[in-house]
């Protein structure tokens, strides 16, 4: 692997791009310089830290320490997956539901990955695991948080309708069927476009990394198509066991829409 | 007892409502807006929270699904809801023809456009739509209140037709207390604090 290394200058250089856009928005009051600057800012100073911390990570491959690791990239999804939702749950499900779906749908899915088709030795050596992981809940985060918030939002909208149905007989998922096929689909059409452009419109950025990196093309895409199936299965588990999980929360068991009692607004 | 039996029932810090109505015969309601008769209503179909006993025809509702206890004590809301493009994808089963003809509709129009309705024609449909599944038990929350002088006698008299031709029985919504005689209701009020006083 011979990639040219970058410089902190050559860095900079890149960086006047992003103030010049800030400038540009200044000066046509756009009002999108200041996020703009604090996210440049954000994406500096942390994957500066997240490089320090993966390179002593590289070093040694310790179980406990990889695992540490993932819980607190599950936190964080968890927690950015909650700060999504416009129409709330109520209690700690806020964060469970999100957090416990993308837990079982990537974390078996990386162990699966890892394991039986990579065989990587041993199957958490923190060079695949850590990226596989962020690589499958970046993608499952964003599926999630769509479609629970598409979920809560139409049911809760949609409330009235809802229990019409319920009242017209029919049980509580066919009461909810097209809000939740909606739902669904939205969480999953970001991945199947992206997966649908690959090659054509967009080079994905692993491949155009290992590319970068030196891999032969050949190598890089084979790579890159096991991460695409990897990742909408991984996005299609997550966004249907949240779904199932808040739909739970939605009506007890005799079927009665409880939306005013298990969720809020704001 | 062949009817609808309401004992000790008590939700959302209302009740106990101890009354029957039995099989065949229509439980007439008025009340000042805000006293809680929609409340019963949804209570009795088990929309909302509740404990006590209701039964019909000697079926208590918790050894039913919640579904198939609706089918049978149908609530009729005051304002009908729809979710479909057309009127047709609303029915599980087509009701005949003299229904529709009943209500003033000829058969084509399960092919319409809900957006093309009007609000009596929602409110008549909605009866049909709630009739589909034959209750025994029919729950009406002011069912001609959008109608005009024509229609509203047309409903009443399909309701009562339909309530003979299968010994159901109603409990039915309404400020107009010449309608209720109309329909050979027993009339009671419900009072602001949700309590039921027999008018007549």
């Amino acid at each position: 692997m011979n990639v040219i290394p970058l410089g902190l200058f050559e860095l900079s250089l890149a960086s006047l791009l992003v103030l010049l856009l800030a400038w540009l928005s200044f000066k046509h009051r756009l009002e999108i310089e200041r996020p703009l600057l604090i996210a440049a800012l954000r994406t500096t100073v942390q994957l500066s830290l997240i490089g320090l911390v993966l390179n002593a990570v590289f070093t040694t491959v310790n179980f406990w320490l990889v695992l540490l690791i993932w819980a607190l990239m599950l936190a964080a999804a968890g927690y950015e997956v909650m700060s999504r939702q416009k129409v709330k749950v109520k209690g700690p499900a806020r964060f469970m539901i999100g957090a416990s779906s993308m837990m079982l749908s990537s974390f078996s899915i990386m162990v699966l990955i890892l394991a039986l088709v990579i065989k990587v030795e041993p199957w958490y050596s923190p060079r695949y695991a850590i990226p596989i992981l962020g690589m499958l809940l970046g993608n499952t985060m964003n599926g999630v948080a769509l479609a629970m918030n598409t979920f809560s939002t139409l049911a809760w909208n949609r409330r009235a309708v809802i229990e019409q149905r319920l009242a017209l007989g029919q049980p509580s998922g066919e009461a909810i069927e097209d809000i939740w096929r909606e739902s669904v689909r939205t969480g999953l059409i970001p991945i199947i476009n992206s997966m649908a452009a690959a090659g054509l419109v967009s080079l994905p950025g692993m491949m155009t990394g290992q590319i970068l990196a030196g891999n032969t093309a050949t190598d890089a895409v084979r790579y890159q198509i096991l991460i695409m199936f990897m990742i909408s299965s991984g996005t299609g588990f997550g966004v249907i066991l949240s779904l199932w999980l808040m739909r739970r929360r939605m009506f007890d068991t005799r079927d009665r829409l409880r939306m005013r009692d298990s969720f809020h607004v704001g | 007892m062949n009817g609808l039996q309401v004992e000790q029932l008590r939700f959302l810090g209302r009740g106990p409502y101890n009354f029957a109505v039995p099989a065949g015969s229509i439980f007439g309601l008025s009340g000042s807006s805000g006293s809680g008769k929609t409340l019963l209503l949804r209570a009795l179909s088990d929309l909302d929270p509740n404990e006590g006993r209701v039964t019909l025809n000697g079926v208590c509702s918790s050894e039913l699904p919640a579904s198939e206890w609706r089918r049978k004590v149908a609530w009729l809301p005051a304002e009908s809801l729809w979710w479909h493009d057309r009127v047709g994808a609303h029915f599980r089963q087509i009701p005949p023809l003299q229904w529709f003809n009943a209500l003033g509709f000829a058969e084509e129009v399960v092919n319409w456009e809900i957006s093309r309705l009007s609000t009596g024609e929602k409110q008549r449909l909605a009866i049909l739509r709630l009739l589909q599944h034959r209750p025994s038990a029919l729950l009406l929350d002011e069912p001609t209140a959008s109608l005009d002088k024509g229609n509203i006698v047309a409903v009443e008299n399909f309701l009562t037709t339909y309530l003979k031709e299968n010994n159901g029985l109603a409990i039915w919504v309404s400020h107009d207390s010449e309608q209720l005689e109309r329909v050979g209701a027993c009339h009671y009020a419900m009072l602001l604090g949700g309590e039921m006083r027999k008018l007549r």
